[in-house]
């Protein structure tokens, strides 16, 4: 069955209802739940584990060393285009924006990818606004290949592909895809997303799973934060990697939950805030609903708060990040970077962060040899 | 005084009947040291996580190897074939013949596939690799691996990282009973004491990562592994009591029956 379907079967109001009516009691049970139910999921994203955030915390941190031990991996966003077909009303680079609209060569991607390389990355997440004109199958695949002798890891954050083409992909040399829902609850989905093919809820869900089937190893998710109820994303987000661990079992999950904070619009305002404690509530929550996921934060946030996150839950963080095609060969240029940057840091500081946290910050976690 | 048999692969005798992993751990320099604290002579390095072609590999500029002997292992791998092709890549950039064999295709509780463990370590052998393969408790795949050439089988004591120490100890037993390779107990002993219960229920050593690299302090982790490791090989040597159902008095009240009538005591039971 697909995750679209799941959730449609889904009455979200009484899950809502359940989430805010959790009790103490409730959240003491599923604090103490080896392997948490869907009411101790509830529980876990109320109100009433507030008062329980330390706890939380403690646990997390003690899970997350466990499964992955005391190291960071650390990444860097690539992006290559910023054309986009899809009109998202929280996105810079929105296709009713009038911005400059750029898709990098494969040579200045492979210039731009040079630089991290230098900076010490050795897994790179190539990402595009979502227009099938700009980033083609052939460019995807040329920019791959000459990626692959540099870099350990790539994944892919683009439009949606056909598992064929995902399969293609993989066996170039991609080993993780990213495609976040960015909003979980379908009215609030609708309420975002005006035109273009994202306007499907159903078919954007379903791409993830074409990427399960075509064998990635990383199937990463997420919801933008800001835009509707966290509670119930987070609720939502939990199912989904539930999900996606018993149908892949053999791919390994990543959870992304960045925060708006702030666009090339300067109309939009994010319409439901995430607090600082709500967001370590919920990160925390979820690593006890999902050990095994890869928890991802990125530059987005600012530097307090990630360097505070580390120890909590967190094994993978963005650093250094442009948020815009030929970002990092013009690191003056700021326009045009699909979101603001919270932690402007350079990535040698941030691994210095980390190693004063009693961290160890990996730059490189998987092998080009895996792949024939 | 009972001598244990030595625990020699491929030819090469080791001391030490702890083996060290070197992922999780809070700085390559931390791992460095807890390694040296640990006395071991085989430490095993996941792949994936280092860079065997380049001389500036924090892990592999941390160890000195004149000390200790590099098991590579293919951590990560889902498939045979994955394996084999890492194996083969170690050989080529690190010079051993030796490798540490994990298929694991699931990557959350990292449990071992027998059937692709089985079909990558008669490949390796046959390609003239000392196969250390890691597997479930599964006393009939250990034989399988034994006689498909492996150097030795390193069953799990509980999931990997889990540090819930010997939840498959009677499945073990059978396999150290039936073995003719030596048997490395591998994966979740969390603390030294079920690493001393793994080598003193007959197991020929042990392989502890998590549980020394996520400690408060590594080091002294490490330092304490070696020794409950050491305290049991030694009580392996001196020769246990055994158990028994039921008490056995250390002056038995029938004691007169062999010695005359001369006066017992019955204060002290073993």
């Amino acid at each position: 069955m697909r995750f679209a379907d799941l959730v449609s079967a889904l009455d979200l109001g009484v899950i809502r209802k359940r989430i805010a009516s959790s009790s103490e009691a409730d959240v003491l049970r599923a604090l103490a739940a080896g392997r948490p139910t869907e009411d101790d999921l509830a529980a876990l994203f109320s109100p009433a584990a507030a008062a329980h955030v330390e706890r939380l915390a403690q646990l997390s941190k003690a899970v997350t060393e466990r499964r992955f031990g005391k190291v960071i991996q650390l990444y860097a966003p690539l992006y290559l285009s910023n054309a986009c077909v899809n009109h998202c009303t929280y996105c810079g680079f929105a296709a009713n924006l009038d911005i400059p609209r750029v898709t990098l060569t494969p040579e200045d991607v492979l210039r731009e990818a040079d630089l991290l390389h230098e900076e010490g990355f050795r897994h790179i997440l190539l990402v595009s606004g979502e227009d099938p004109r700009a980033v083609t199958m052939p460019y995807l695949l040329e920019v791959v290949a000459g990626l692959r002798a540099k870099f350990a890891s790539i994944a892919i954050e683009i439009q949606p592909l056909k598992v064929a083409d995902y399969r293609r992909l993989a066996e170039c040399g991609v080993d993780g895809l990213a495609l976040y829902q960015e909003v979980y609850e379908p009215a609030g989905y609708a309420r975002y997303h005006l035109a273009g093919p994202k306007r499907r809820y159903g078919s954007r869900l379903d791409a993830i799973e074409a990427g399960g089937e075509a064998g990635f190893r990383s199937l990463g998710i997420g919801s933008l934060l800001g835009l509707s109820d966290w509670r119930l994303e987070a609720y939502l987000v939990a199912l989904h990697g539930r999900y996606l661990t018993q149908r892949f079992w053999q791919s390994r999950i990543s959870v992304s939950f960045p925060r708006l904070q702030g666009c090339a619009h300067e109309d939009f305002q994010p319409e439901a805030q995430v607090t600082d404690p709500e967001f370590v509530q919920m990160l925390c929550a979820m690593r006890l609903l999902l050990p095994d996921a890869e928890l991802v934060v990125s530059t987005r946030e600012p530097a307090s708060l990630r360097d505070n996150l580390i120890g909590l839950g967190v094994t993978r963080m963005s650093a250094g990040s442009r948020t815009n095609p030929g970002g990092y060969g013009l690191p003056e240029w700021h326009e045009g970077e699909q979101f603001d940057i919270g932690d402007q840091r350079p990535p040698a500081i941030i691994a210095r962060v980390i190693a004063e946290k009693g961290y160890e910050a990996v730059w490189k976690d998987f092998d080009r040899s895996f792949i024939p | 005084m009972k001598t244990l048999k030595p625990l020699i692969i491929d030819g090469v005798t080791l001391t030490s009947r702890l083996f060290i992993g070197t992922g999780k751990f809070p700085s390559p320099e931390v791992m460095a040291e807890a390694v040296a604290a640990s006395k071991s002579e085989l430490v095993t390095v996941a792949l994936r996580r280092v860079d065997l072609n380049s001389p500036e590999d924090p892990t592999l500029a941390a160890l000195d190897f004149s000390k200790y002997r590099l098991l590579p292992n293919t951590s990560g791998a889902r498939t045979a074939a994955e394996a084999v092709r890492l194996a083969q890549f170690a050989r080529r950039a690190a010079r051993t013949n030796w490798v540490k064999l994990e298929v694991t295709p699931d990557p959350n509780y990292l449990l071992p596939d027998p059937t692709e463990t089985l079909l990558a370590a008669e490949e390796l052998v046959k390609d003239g690799f000392v196969v250390l393969p890691y597997i479930n408790a599964d006393p009939i795949l250990a034989k399988r691996l034994a006689e498909v050439g492996c150097a030795t089988v390193m069953p799990l004591a509980s999931p990997i990282g889990s540090n819930r120490g010997l939840q498959t100890a009677d499945q073990i037993g059978i396999i150290i009973e039936q073995a003719t390779v030596p048997v490395v107990v591998d994966a979740g002993l969390g603390l030294p004491s079920h690493a001393a219960a793994a080598i003193e229920m007959g197991a020929d050593a042990v392989l502890v990562n998590t549980a020394i690299a996520i400690a408060g302090d590594p080091v002294m982790m490490a330092r304490a592994f070696m020794q409950a490791v050491n305290a049991a090989v030694d009580a392996r040597q001196a020769g246990p009591g055994g158990e028994s159902q039921v008490a056995r008095a250390s002056s038995p009240l029938t004691g007169f029956l062999r010695d005359d009538g001369e006066k017992q005591s019955c204060d002290s039971l073993t």
